[in-house]
């Protein structure tokens, strides 16, 4: 349920970014999830839908993107498959986490008066 | 044309933002883990399901521990302060956090605990996380390491089952070892499943009630505050 309090600092994201650029309304929002991010994508959009009313996100809509888990050699950067043992079957060296784990705000579409 | 001004209409721009949701949280953890460090505090994250043994493997560390190393808690849970009433019965000065209907600690959370309490003088605080093997791995504190309590009972593939808990951790206490006789539980297994999940992954098993393995379990705790001192 750590889904709410994401879209909590979603909203205060785009607040921020929306007072800057003097916007008037939020479109569209872009957002990352990654497969280990720790994040349930249908929860997250449903909180995103319970949280918008009296925001200014109030009308615009969530696009939900994501990315390959990456796991790579720490030592010759070759990928590891998921799901595998971690580590590099040709250096023995312990993965690392090159992607996949993102929570990321990508893009907004923000409405601005076209005198700015 | 606009309405009020005759400005023209307003248009939709895109701006990429690229901003990570955690960062105010990690912003907050990084303060935390500063404070941490100037006053000599090894801080451990403690995560793991309701029942897991994390409250137990505390007491056992104070019993083993607590004579010679000052320690401190904070105490997670949605409701009542029992946690932290059987830590601080046990010689561990603690305090909760009760966090309503949070399944989660934070790092603000923490910040205001330590607020309300006061800095504590001590070697180690072990903040004893929401019982929950999901929403607490994605939230950093401030710790000097991850751990996780994992018990038999609760099977050898939960570290596939909750891949990103296990990842973030620095350590797995497989506790209530003392349990085994009665269980078909397989330590291979479980170490094939969290090879799957954790680069380098790390297990040492306990049993919170007959203190096998906490000698172990404290080693590797005096290790970390070592490594620390080492790195300051």
């Amino acid at each position: 349920m750590h889904e709410y309090a994401l879209v909590q600092s979603l909203l205060r994201h785009v607040e921020t970014e929306a007072q800057a650029h003097n916007a008037s309304a939020v479109h569209r929002l872009t957002v990352r999830i990654g497969p280990l991010a720790g994040v349930d994508r249908d929860l997250f959009a449903s909180a995103y839908l319970f949280c918008r009313p009296g925001t200014l996100c109030h009308d615009a809509e969530l696009q939900l993107a994501t990315e390959d888990v990456d796991w790579r050699c720490g030592a010759c950067d070759a990928p590891i498959p998921s799901g595998a043992a971690l580590v590099c079957p040709t250096c023995l060296m312990p993965a690392r986490l090159a992607g996949g784990d993102a929570i990321v705000l990508e893009q907004i579409e923000l409405e601005v008066s076209s005198h700015v | 044309m606009c309405d009020v001004c005759g400005c023209g209409d307003a248009k939709v721009v895109p701006r990429e933002v690229h901003a990570r949701l955690l960062e105010h949280n990690d912003h907050g953890a990084a303060h935390n883990r500063e404070h941490f460090r100037r006053h000599g505090l090894v801080a451990i994250n403690l995560m793991g399901s309701p029942g897991a043994g994390k409250t137990a493997l505390l007491e056992a560390t104070a019993r083993r521990l607590g004579g010679f190393r000052r320690l401190t808690a904070l105490a997670g849970d949605l409701a009542t302060e029992r946690d932290a009433d059987r830590l601080c019965a046990a010689g561990i000065p603690s305090s909760a956090i009760t966090t309503g209907q949070a399944c989660h600690l934070d790092a603000d959370m923490v910040h205001r605990a330590l607020h309300r309490v006061g800095s504590p003088q001590a070697d180690y605080l072990f903040i004893e996380n929401v019982g929950n093997l999901v929403c607490p791995a994605i939230y950093d504190l401030g710790q000097e390491a991850n751990v996780v309590a994992l018990s038999v009972t609760e099977g050898e593939d939960k570290p596939l089952k909750y891949p990103v808990m296990f990842r973030h951790t620095d350590l797995v206490v497989l506790t209530k070892t003392d349990l085994l006789p009665v269980l078909d539980f397989e330590r291979a297994a479980l170490e094939d499943a969290l090879a799957r999940v954790i680069p380098e992954p790390r297990l040492i098993a306990v049993s919170a009630r007959s203190g096998e393995g906490i000698g172990a379990w404290v080693e590797w705790l005096e290790d970390r505050r070592a490594q620390r001192a080492a790195a300051l």
